[in-house]
């Protein structure tokens, strides 16, 4: 076999496995729950029968095993179990169950928080690798001095402050765009944009700094190598010595930048939602957070998880796929 | 290649160049007003020892600077024109075209991402000398006479995928390609076994002669530069110490620092003839993992003499010193130390046992730990295995650095307030501490400048005089092997080749590995290569 | 491109004969030509320091007294006005000084007491319990910290305990591979080797070897590792899992006050209300930020990332 065929099924598999142990952890979550918890849900009126029943709807009188083999089982097939909420009305059993399915709450959500970090990653990618590759060529110089110290300054800002500062510019003393972001499967793709302006603004910011800076460095420790010195040696003009020694050689540490930061956008999502009311899945965590509607944040809870590992896995790749060393085995 | 006689054009002129270097947050002198004068078709040679200087006058000769330094003064006149005067740019027109370079790491300084003939025709096609196949031609042709293996292909192979020496030799090609004027080697071979060296050199001194290109050499080896130079300049501290024709140089060196630097060749111990064993060897087999490194080791060391194990890189001697010290468990075999086994693993050895191995290393700079004094260093051995506490402890690391021959105000000091030497010595004081029977020494000298090394053989030889100590001397340096040791174990791929008095081991015949070792080693002769060549049959690596 | 083995350098014949000084005169040396960003750094955090240390000797009135005022605008009794509930903001914004810096730096604390002894153990010990735990951090790494908290938090409940410990677990798992990192380079050095072989047990290794060759790289990351904890922190909070009420905290305070924000078109000071917590926030980690950043140069053990 190809070593890089090699290289990559064993990476592909350690991905399997570090998926199946967050899921494994994502779900003994549960496990953990105080024993009141019921009572916590149901109200301390709730009567035995009425809490045994809940347990048996919740499947908690079946062993773990069974459990989470069910619920990994539904979690493939799309299927993410019922919420809590809803759950609690259920008693005397009449009334019929009135929680909704968890996937339909998700798969609007995740489509509008897809469309929110696309829309930033597209902004922000280029700009940021274009802003590292300049400030690597011309380091030291005022520019580099300059994007060094604004880009250390807003990597240290919450992403609410960027958030209410972009809202009092934008939103209040100069009122040109809606601060919030509530769209639905209805708005129009242009207004969606427009809506989506300022949350994907505030992201944009904040990832940025950490993006310029890490490809800062990942150009300037490139540039390090002795074979660059070589190749300045050798007559080579600036402009060769990147596209031709450089950049071959700088795919991988890229590719890692770029996946790092996206899936930190991943991440930086959940509050910037919460700002700007943007119904994504990031605002439907915190939501159910606070309401300890423990299925919704289980579902939320694993597909960033597998947002983030593919993001990671996809890096590894193409830093695999680019090395001369196992491009070209001995 | 001092055959040469015929004084031609002056090709390279330098005149009081300073160049002065940053660091610690202010300017230092590197090199401190130098001339030069180099014609075309003349090797020179520039040696020195660490801090002379000798890689930033070699790069200045091109024009260029390290980041973080600059030329103060002075003129590098190359074919009539002032290269310190020029930009970057205009410089650029002279580099990997009329002027080339060959770096120490060819392993660091290939793109590992290009193809070799990419790489080592890239400048000739960009400056437009050649067109793409026919230099592509020349670059074949350049391999073959380099000596390469499969000189049609092997530019078709990437960096990684072929040896050091043929990288080394690849890279000679690459800055032959555009037929330059200059060429500078900056301790090409440093980073090669001996046994690789020789073919290197002899190949690289082929292709300057061929097409009669100027060169020069940078090296800390004397009996490589020997070789290759036709003038020697020595450099100590960023001056000039002084310059002449190689085998003037050789005879009848005029300065003092000079003949210093001759003079730890001469160093030789008198062999001794011991017959009980304090340590030895017997069946050893061992590795990491699934890799064997040691097959069937048998060492011997006599009481209070000095072995010496040769070996180049891979031959295993240092981990048979990993086994020595319980480091690495053997696989097989058992290691008798006075007479009883010693446990293999370091965990299962009596406090005893440990004190009395101790072990000393190349580097003194890892060996120490940055931030204890040296008071602290020496103290704890005599701490932790003689119980020694107060005034009765500084008394005695007192009298240790005096017998390294340094005074006690050192007691205070730390590891980076000392010289090269210094920290050496200190590691020495520290084995010592112990009271140890036995002292393994890997490689200790070979990170020293050459005075410096003299000086911690001598005090090795003394101590050994002094307190009957044994040494197992692990090195890859034939000459330091004169100077220290009475009995000598040669090892290859794993194996002992040969064992046995130095007189012996030193003396033919010899097992075909023994030999061809020794036969690598350069001589301070400028004609060791050239009759060596001759007496080799022709082979290619 | 030294002149030969790269433990001796062109300068290091000159370097090593350095003259010695004091740590304290080096420090000074240091600061004397520290850059302005580090020195404004420097200087924000130690105001922070006394205002936390000295917050009910500062504040004009109690930490969640209340007044029966809601949103007053700034005046002289008010300086920034009062919250929703009647609370003097610039009182709450100086206890908050106290608990919000406070909790983080215990966060912080706790996170590298687990991850750095653990991580020291892993680079010691380097067989099984290194495999166990360097796994084990490759899973939680693999779950985003905040999203991991929000599920923490959801099943064990929003306190103060909860947070600091959730925090300080899951932000452990970096100190712990920084720690391993950085003790392998240490571990394989020859002096660690020569204390292994002289029969050292492994504290005095681990205390006396190891320990003082890791601690500048450690002291950086702390810095670094303190911002991330009071961002994640002031980030709970102010999604309301963090930090609860009546406790005065700046992440809470921000969400409390945020509607005042479209006030600004007709009181721009009531607009900046809001603001006042979260730049506070701000600007405590751009202080911190520089003043690492000017570390890191200085000791240069770590690249920029």
């Amino acid at each position: 076999m190809h070593p890089i065929i090699k290289t990559i099924l064993v990476r592909l598999s350690l991905g399997l496995m570090t998926l199946l142990a967050v899921s494994i952890i994502i779900f003994s979550a549960v496990e953990f729950l105080p024993g009141d918890f019921t009572e916590a849900i149901l109200g301390q009126l709730a009567t035995p029968e009425t809490i045994a029943a809940f347990r048996k709807e919740l499947g908690l009188d079946q062993t773990a095993l069974v459990r989470y083999l069910n619920w990994i089982g539904g979690v493939l097939q799309g299927d993410f179990g019922s919420s809590f909420s809803g759950k609690g009305s259920v008693t005397g059993g009449t009334g019929g169950d009135r929680s909704r399915d968890v996937v339909d709450l998700i798969a609007p959500r995740l489509w509008n928080t897809l469309f929110l970090a696309g829309m930033t990653a597209i902004i922000a990618v280029p700009l940021s690798l274009f802003l590292g590759v300049t400030s690597a060529l011309y380091r030291n110089s005022i520019y580099d001095r300059a994007v060094n110290v604004t880009s250390l300054t807003t990597i240290s800002f919450p992403e609410f402050f960027v958030a209410y500062v972009l809202i009092l510019i934008f939103g209040s003393l100069w009122p040109v765009l809606p601060t919030l972001a509530n769209v639905d499967a209805a708005t129009p793709m242009l207004e969606r944009i427009q809506r989506c302006a300022l949350p994907a603004l505030t992201l944009t910011l904040v990832i940025i700094a950490h993006m310029m800076r890490m490809t800062r460095a990942a150009i300037i420790n490139l540039l390090a190598s002795p074979y660059i010195q070589m190749a300045i040696l050798s007559g080579a003009s600036k402009r060769e010595v990147i596209i031709k020694h450089a950049l071959p050689n700088a795919w991988a540490p890229i590719a890692t930048v770029i996946a790092f930061n996206l899936a930190y956008l991943v991440v930086g999502v959940v509050v910037v939602e919460v700002v700007f009311v943007y119904p994504g899945i990031g605002q439907l965590m915190v939501d159910s957070v606070t309401s300890r509607n423990i299925p919704v944040v289980q579902a939320c809870a694993l597909i960033f998880a597998v947002t983030y590992i593919l993001l990671n896995l996809i890096a590894d790749i193409i830093g695999i796929v680019t090395n001369p060393r196992l491009l070209h085995p001995k | 290649m001092s055959s040469k006689t015929k004084k031609s054009d002056v090709l390279l002129s330098i005149k009081g160049l300073k160049i002065q270097g940053f660091s610690d947050e202010k300017w230092h002198d590197i090199i401190n007003g130098i001339d030069l004068t180099l014609h075309t078709g003349e090797v020179l040679g520039l040696i020195g020892e660490s801090g002379a200087g000798k890689s930033t006058l070699g790069l200045a000769a091109m024009g260029y600077t390290q980041p973080g330094c600059r030329i103060t003064e002075g003129e590098i006149i190359f074919d009539g024109v002032d290269l310190a005067k020029l930009t970057d740019g205009e410089k650029r027109k002279f580099w990997g075209t009329r002027m080339t370079y060959v770096a120490q790491s060819a392993a660091a300084a290939f793109n590992p991402a290009r193809r070799l003939i990419v790489q080592t025709t890239a400048s000739t096609i960009r400056a437009g000398i050649k067109d793409q196949s026919s230099a592509y031609e020349d670059a074949q042709q350049l391999y073959d006479v380099l000596n390469l293996p499969d000189p049609e292909n092997i530019g078709e192979r990437y960096p990684h995928q072929v040896s050091g020496g043929q990288l080394q030799r690849v890279m000679t090609a690459m800055a032959m390609s555009p037929r330059p004027d200059l060429l500078v080697f900056d301790e090409p071979t440093t980073a090669l076994d001996v046994t690789t060296q020789v073919e290197v050199l002899a190949s690289m001194r082929s292709i300057v002669e061929e097409f009669n290109t100027a060169a020069i050499y940078i090296t800390h080896d004397l009996a490589v530069v020997a070789q290759m130079a036709d003038v020697i300049k020595v450099l100590r501290y960023g001056n000039e110490v002084e310059e002449a024709p190689t085998r003037q140089m050789l005879s009848a060196p005029q300065q003092e620092y000079t003949k210093s630097l001759w003079s730890v060749r001469s160093l030789e111990k008198s062999q001794q003839v011991v017959k009980d064993s304090v340590l030895s060897l017997k069946g050893i087999n061992a590795g990491y993992g699934a890799a064997k490194v040691l097959n069937n080791v048998n060492i011997e060391v006599p009481k209070g003499s000095t072995v010496a194990v040769v070996g180049e890189s891979g031959s295993g001697k240092s981990t048979a010193a990993r086994v020595i010290t319980g480091l690495l468990p053997q696989m097989s075999g058992s290691v008798q130390f006075n007479g009883e086994d010693l446990p293999p693993a370091l965990a299962n050895r009596s406090k005893d046992q440990k004190r009395r191995i101790q072990m000393i290393y190349q580097m003194a700079d890892t060996a120490m730990n940055p931030r204890q004094t040296v008071r602290e260093i020496i103290g704890r051995p005599l701490e932790f295995y003689l119980g020694m506490r107060g005034s009765k402890k500084t008394q005695r690391i007192t009298d240790l650095l005096e017998m390294i021959e340094l005074d006690a105000s050192f007691m205070q000091r730390l590891p980076g307030e000392l010289s090269g030497g210094q920290k050496q010595r200190i590691c020495i004081a520290r084995a010592l501490a112990a009271e140890p029977d036995f002292i393994i020494c890997d490689e200790v000298t070979s990170a020293l400048d050459q005075i410096v090394q003299e000086g911690i053989l001598k005090l090795l030889l003394r101590l050994q005089e002094e307190l009957g100590l044994t040494y197992l001397f692990i090195t890859h340096d034939i000459s330091t092997v004169n100077a220290i040791a009475d009995q000598v174990v040669v090892m290859n791929q794993g194996e002992v080749v040969e064992q046995g008095l130095k007189t012996e081991v030193f003396q033919p015949p010899h097992p075909e590995y023994t030999e061809l070792l020794l036969s690598s080693v350069p001589e301070m002769d400028p004609d060791w290569l050239t009759n060596l060549i001759a007496k080799r049959p022709q082979q290619s690596s | 491109m030294t002149d030969i083995p790269k433990s001796y350098s062109a300068t290091g014949e000159i370097g090593a004969t350095l003259q010695k000084r004091s740590l304290w005169a080096r420090f000074l040396l240091d600061l004397k030509k520290s850059p302005y960003t580090a020195r404004f750094g420097m200087v924000v955090i130690f105001f922070y320091i006394f205002v936390a240390l000295f917050a009910p000797w500062l504040a004009p009135y109690g930490e969640s007294q209340v007044f029966p005022a809601p949103y007053e605008p700034w005046s002289k009794e008010f300086v920034f006005g009062t919250d929703q509930i009647g609370r003097d903001i610039l009182s709450r914004m100086i206890y908050g000084a106290r608990n919000t810096v406070g909790i983080a730096v215990a966060t912080t604390f706790l996170a590298f007491l687990i991850g750095g002894s653990l991580g020291l153990a892993a680079a010691i010990n380097r067989s099984w319990l290194d495999q166990i735990l360097s796994r084990l951090v490759d899973v939680l790494m693999a779950i985003p910290s905040l999203i991991f908290a929000l599920v923490l938090l959801s099943i064990f409940g929003s306190n103060i305990t909860n947070l600091v410990l959730i925090i300080a677990v899951l932000d452990s798992t970096r100190v712990f591979r920084l720690t391993r990192a950085v003790a392998l380079n240490v571990v394989v050095m020859d002096y660690v080797e020569a204390a292994r072989l002289r029969g050292e047990g492994i504290g005095w290794i681990m205390r006396r070897e190891i320990l003082p060759n890791i601690l500048p790289p450690l002291i950086a990351e702390f810095g670094l590792r303190f911002c991330f904890v009071f961002l994640t922190i002031a980030a709970l909070s102010f999604l309301g899992v963090g930090i609860q009420p009546p406790t005065a905290d700046w992440g809470s305070m921000v969400r409390d006050n945020a509607s005042l924000i479209m006030f600004a078109q007709y009181d721009l000071r009531a607009g900046l209300t809001p603001l006042l917590p979260a730049a506070a926030i701000a600007l405590l980690t751009v202080a911190i930020n520089f003043v690492v950043d000017w570390f890191l140069q200085k000791t240069s053990g770590l690249k920029d990332e």
